[in-house]
């Protein structure tokens, strides 16, 4: 789907992104991670062209990028930046309607799109079509400039601390709906975060980068149990044990949780991970029981077992 | 409350001529702005982009304001001529600069956020100029419109200099005239103006960014509609004037031209710097001047006879002190020598040579002797000294050269000269103080400036050249016992002077003359 290939930005004294190559693959959403002058945004910011590369190649749908003007480019993919950068003297659905008004529809089917977007993203459209950006909340603007973004139905999206602006606790819930937003389900997804939480919370691969460099690109837990070099290491430390715990489901360690027959009152799935089943422990006097529906069987759930399944995983690595 | 009464009944009285000011001003004003913008918008959006650009076009406009407005108004003469054309080039020139200036920050002032979701989107550069930035940098760029419009309703009252009219017209012939009714009849309706536009603009500038797009196109059809007031009008046939301040403002000036010749001619007020030159370049038909001035004959310009002797006789003689005249007997002879020799043409020739032709005086002055059969090499002798005065311009510096060569060749005296002196003030204290011995003084000057008998003495006085030089000989001995020796011949007083080929043309010999093709219907 999209495909980098040896992708390098040199500035006059620096190297921002220095020799990167993936791929992501159609439905994907890839995570691209690291601290500030990583190179992450500078390589976002190549893939729709509002930088142009030093030297390497980014083919979409097995095209090469330049071989369109950039704004044509541009327009089929969805871009969401930290500060959302709505227009201030446009309304919410003259915000919303500004790529497929560039794109040419017609007049009714993008305010039948407008609304849509707006109902699917708990925006009342009669109660917020003609507001302007500056009466809306943070969590507001930011799900108008998601809405924007998806206006044209892009098959790529494109974000860039998407998440950035919000408070801590408005980001965990926005971040909660967005994971559950249909209309991202089937989109191609890079989205570049300093934010290790939210990294491993929405990214399929993640990316993480130094000074230009990919020091890996993987899944989640093979970033946390098999790190490529000491950096990646390093760099999940301090949220290490959370991580761990979070990035494991129950399923992968399903053998070596103790069997039960009784499974009518299980309150965990084998979907869950550890993190989620260590809370419901901690948050119960009784006994905590986990379902599989794959296999119809139920396990016994205690921190003991738990705690034996991380370490018989970290060994592993 | 009675200068307030007055001044509301000047107003009135004046109702037509104000009214027709306040619309050339209003002309002035927003056609130098509209130019501004349609010039300073572009460029500030340019420099926006290509920040290089910035610093040089930023500096250089800034330069143009800070360049004093007369100066400016000056430097345009020479290219642009007077009148209304370089009057709006100044003006466009200081609405220049928070024009551009303020289009440039406002662009750079939009949201990075909001101009980089604009290009991510799709948006073209042009697109993103016409939709993002100019529509959000419209508050600032308003402001420095309004910024400009200010400054160019002030600085338009200086129009009147260069006769390009407007309010500045009452302005400073009040200033002239010493009428302050004048002076706020022109000074009061240009604050109104000031204030009134930038109110108006003001209002439109709090106008939400959002309805910004509307405004867009309707703010240069105002602005079209409000130039378009200004009409270049160049339908009055009948002869233009156009005068100093301070003839404007003097009895044996404009005010005797009314008084004396009902003279009502259509006039405008320019400064004497670029008098001569504009009636050169046809741009006025009469002016008022000097009779011996050098740019009379630079310019191919006549005077015209003074046929009702409102203009005092300024006969140029030696003043001397009595006390050096007894002690050197010799002196007097060869002052005198000069005496009858030079008359206007003569002395206007000689001005040219030394102001225009740009020779020196000593030159000029020796030239004139030797071709008279005056001149005699200098004796070197070491008799005493003679110190001569002259007052600061050309033809008092060519006279003292020749009073220098005369004394030197004819008698064994040597002469220290002092030029240079200032005004008529330092020259006549300088020499009743007895630090100079001889400076050339002019009789009308004499009266005027030093004797200033009553006004009705004046009158009498001035009929008659002769009875004037000998009442100033007079009134001099018994007061300062200084002595006036015999005339030079020339007279270098106010004159009113015309192209030669148009007085010609028309037939005009003398002041009265002009009358049948001065004489307006009505003040206007």
């Amino acid at each position: 789907m999209i495909e980098v290939q040896q992708l390098t930005k040199r500035y006059r004294n620096t190297v921002a992104v220095n020799n990167i190559s993936f791929s992501v693959t159609e439905g994907q959403t890839l995570v691209l991670l690291g601290t500030s002058g990583s190179g992450k945004t500078t390589t976002l910011r190549m893939l729709n062209r509002l930088i142009e590369p030093t030297s390497g190649t980014i083919f979409i749908h097995a095209k090469n990028i330049c071989s369109q003007p950039p704004e044509v480019l541009r327009r089929s993919m969805g871009y969401v930046l930290q500060g959302y950068g709505l227009f201030p003297h446009y309304s919410v659905a003259e915000n919303i309607a500004i790529v497929p008004k560039l794109l040419k529809w017609p007049q009714q089917k993008i305010q039948k799109r407008v609304d849509e977007l707006l109902q699917k993203l708990q925006l009342p459209p009669e109660e917020y079509r003609n507001v302007y950006p500056a009466a809306l909340s943070g969590g507001q603007k930011q799900r108008v400039g998601l809405a924007r973004a998806l206006a044209a139905d892009p098959p790529i999206l494109l974000m860039d601390e998407p998440f950035g602006a919000l408070d801590l606790l408005t980001r965990a819930a926005v971040r909660k709906e967005f994971k559950e937003l249909d209309e991202l389900k089937k989109k191609t997804i890079i989205l570049v975060t300093h934010d290790v939480q939210e990294a491993f919370e929405l990214g399929d691969q993640i990316g993480l980068m130094d000074k230009g460099k990919m020091q890996q690109l993987a899944s989640p837990a093979e970033l946390l149990f098999y790190p490529a070099n000491g950096f990646v290491r390093e760099f999940f430390n301090q949220h290490r044990f959370q991580l761990e715990w979070q990035s494991v489901c129950l399923k992968k360690i399903w053998n070596d949780l103790p069997e039960v027959r009784n499974h009518m009152n299980a309150t965990l799935s084998s979907d869950q991970t550890l993190w989620d089943a260590m809370e419901e422990v901690a948050n119960h006097d009784t006994d905590v029981y986990a379902f599989d529906e794959e296999t119809g069987s139920a396990r016994h759930v205690t921190f003991e077992c738990l705690k034996i399944a991380i370490q018989k995983q970290k060994q592993q690595g | 409350m009675e200068q307030q009464q007055s001044l509301w009944q000047f107003m009135l009285q004046q109702s037509g001529k104000l009214w027709q000011q306040t619309i050339t001003h209003t002309g002035l004003t927003f056609t130098a702005v509209l130019i501004a913008v349609f010039i300073g918008l572009p460029l500030g959006v340019i420099i926006a982009r290509k920040q290089r650009f910035a610093a040089p076009v930023l500096g250089f406009a800034g330069i143009l304001q800070t360049i004093p407005s007369i100066a400016l108004l000056g430097f345009l003469i020479p290219l642009l001529g007077i009148g209304a054309f370089p009057a709006i080039a100044a003006l466009f020139l200081y609405a220049l600069l928070p024009v551009i200036r303020n289009t440039y920050t406002g662009i750079k002032e939009v949201d990075p956020a909001v101009v980089d979701a604009a290009k991510g989107m799709g948006m073209t550069d042009a697109q993103i100029l016409l939709k993002v930035q100019l529509p959000l940098a419209m508050p600032v760029i308003l402001a420095g419109i309004r910024t400009a419009t200010v400054i160019s309703v002030g600085v338009a009252t200086l129009a009147a200099y260069i006769a390009a009219g407007g309010l500045g017209e009452f302005i400073f012939g009040g200033i002239a005239l010493n009428n302050t009714n004048m002076i706020l009849a022109g000074a009061i309706p240009a604050a109104l103006l000031a204030i009134l536009f930038d109110l108006i603009l003001s209002l439109l500038q709090r106008i939400q960014a959002r309805k910004m797009r509307r405004l867009v196109v309707i703010m240069p059809v105002i602005f079209l509609v409000l130039s378009s007031f200004y009409i270049f009008s160049a339908t009055d046939k009948s002869l233009l004037a156009g005068f100093t301040p301070e003839f404007m403002g003097r009895e044996d000036g404009y005010l005797g031209l009314k008084s004396k010749y009902h003279l009502n001619m259509r006039n405008v007020v320019i400064s004497d710097a670029v008098m001569y030159k504009a009636e050169f370049d046809k741009k006025l038909d009469v002016i008022s001047g000097y009779s011996t001035d050098g740019r009379l004959k630079a310019y191919g310009l006549v005077t015209l006879k003074d046929d009702k002797a409102i203009f005092p006789p300024y006969y140029a003689a030696p003043l001397v002190r009595k006390e050096t005249l007894e002690k050197y007997p010799e002196l007097a002879p060869a002052l005198n020598l000069l005496a009858g020799k030079i008359n206007d043409s003569i002395m206007t020739e000689l001005n040219y040579r030394v102001d225009y032709l740009k020779q020196l005086p000593e030159k000029t002055a020796q030239d004139f002797l030797v071709e008279k059969g005056l001149y005699r090499k200098a004796q070197n002798a070491q008799k005493g000294t003679v110190r001569l005065g002259s007052k600061i311009f050309g033809e008092q510096y060519i006279l003292t050269n020749m009073y220098k060569m005369l004394i030197e060749g004819y008698t064994s005296l040597r002469v220290e000269t002092k030029t240079g002196l200032g005004g008529t003030k330092i020259c006549f204290d300088a020499l009743v103080n007895n630090q100079i011995d001889v400076y050339p003084e002019y009789t009308g000057t004499g009266l005027l400036v030093i004797l200033q008998p009553q006004k009705q003495e004046v009158a009498k006085l001035i009929a008659n050249r002769d009875s004037l030089y000998q009442f100033v000989k007079k009134e001099f001995a018994r007061k300062y016992n200084l002595a006036w020796l015999p005339p030079i011949g020339f007279n270098n007083a106010y004159a009113l002077m015309m192209r030669k080929a148009q007085a010609r043309r028309l037939n005009i010999k003398t002041i009265s003359d002009l009358k049948r093709y001065t004489d307006l219907p009505k003040k206007r």
